[in-house]
């Protein structure tokens, strides 16, 4: 039986062993192809997920799109701790060894130039998200459930609230440009990512940050300390702020040259 | 729930966690950065964006966002056919009714030259 390539990472050879029983996407346990002193990593799949139409259907189904996903990230990962890891994007198949070949002979410069930039460097998410606290501007319990006394009364008590709720975002948004700029002072690069939209994430609060920050992984210990301790600071500083630290992850958002 | 994974070389814990990554991390990253190469297997990049647009990284079904009223993007026109068909018909309604109100006469001729038009336009194909 053949399959499709599916391709999750190109990478430098390297001599360490993959976690065992790794399993990526389908179940299949990924396998390597060398050419041209370059490794991808790939799977080989069944053609009746993986072809163009099986493909765009289970791309619409979440739950397979959920699981894809996770076994993608986990082969990336597992890569991300013996080697630096290119990853491709979800999704990117061949029919057969032969087009992987001539993928990374297209690309094999833009490879070593990437591979040589990222070399030994990780990707750390940070997110800042507002908690949604109670203004000051809001009146107090007993006083919420009264109707104003006027209609002037009511304009008076709702832009007293506007203009809480104004201020809160001002702090919150010049905290998490503080906090953005103390971390790229200890980043080689850096990205900004659109918030996530909270009603999806399931995080609670509005995410004011989306940041993603490019460390050498000798130095992350480093910025691992420095983000715990603005996150304690943080509370004193400005209240009802959240930060949160994900990775280290392969350097996702950082494989493509400079994009803006 | 986050916490940030072992730091130094080897990661001790299987993953599949992601470490302390949430699914809406894991998605942001392996479909909207990495390399983007066409592979043999076309699939048009924009049925992707579009999903991760509209499921801006849920965690729910499709289904259950819309139980949650997650349903936003059934009115973007950006992202929904039917939505846009709302929004010319009513802006053709509004433009009407504003022409209507201007100048009565003038509206009732706009009408009726257009539904001929309609017509032939029907007729041609």
């Amino acid at each position: 039986m053949t399959g499709l390539r599916y391709v999750y990472a190109v990478c430098r050879p390297f001599t360490a062993p993959l976690q065992r029983q790794l399993t990526g996407v389908a179940g299949a346990p990924p396998r390597q192809l060398v050419h041209h002193g370059l490794i991808a990593v790939f799977s080989e799949v069944p053609a009746e997920d993986f072809a163009e139409e099986p493909l765009r259907a289970h791309l619409e189904d979440l739950d397979w799109l959920t699981a894809t996903a996770r076994a993608h990230q986990g082969v990336v990962d597992a890569l991300t701790v013996v080697t630096t890891p290119l990853p491709l994007r979800l999704g990117t198949v061949f029919h057969d060894d032969s087009g992987v070949r001539t993928m990374i002979e297209a690309r094999e410069r833009v490879f070593l130039r990437t591979l040589g930039r990222l070399e030994g460097r990780v990707e750390w998410g940070v997110k800042v998200y507002a908690e949604d606290s109670p203004d000051p501007g809001t009146p107090a319990e007993g006083e919420k459930s009264a109707h104003p006394a006027s209609g002037r009364d009511y304009l008076r008590r709702r832009s007293t609230r506007a203009r809480a709720h104004e201020t809160r975002w001002q702090q919150a948004e010049e905290y998490a440009g503080r906090l953005h700029a103390a971390l790229c002072a200890h980043a080689e690069d850096s990205r900004l990512h659109n918030p996530q939209n909270a009603a999806l994430s399931g995080a609670s609060g509005r995410n004011v940050l989306n940041a993603a920050y490019l460390v050498p992984r000798s130095r992350s210990e480093e910025f691992v300390e420095l983000v715990d301790r603005t996150k304690d600071e943080s509370g004193d500083d400005v209240p009802g702020m959240r930060v949160e630290l994900t990775g280290p992850w392969a350097a996702y958002s950082f494989v493509e040259e400079e994009r803006t | 729930m986050t916490q940030p994974r072992s730091v130094s070389g080897r990661l001790p814990e299987p993953y599949g966690s992601g470490g302390g990554a949430n699914l809406a991390d894991i998605l942001e990253r392996v479909l909207d950065k990495g390399i983007v190469i066409a592979g043999d297997i076309r699939i048009n990049l924009l049925d992707i964006e579009l999903l991760t647009i509209k499921l801006r990284l849920v965690v729910a079904s499709v289904d259950k966002a819309k139980e949650m009223g997650i349903d936003w993007w059934e009115d973007d026109p950006e992202l929904s056919s039917r939505a846009r068909r709302k929004q010319l018909a009513r802006e053709n309604r509004e433009l009407r009714e504003r022409l209507a109100a201007l100048d009565p006469e003038a509206a009732d001729e706009v009408g009726r030259p257009r539904a001929r038009r309609e017509i032939s336009d029907e007729e041609a194909r």
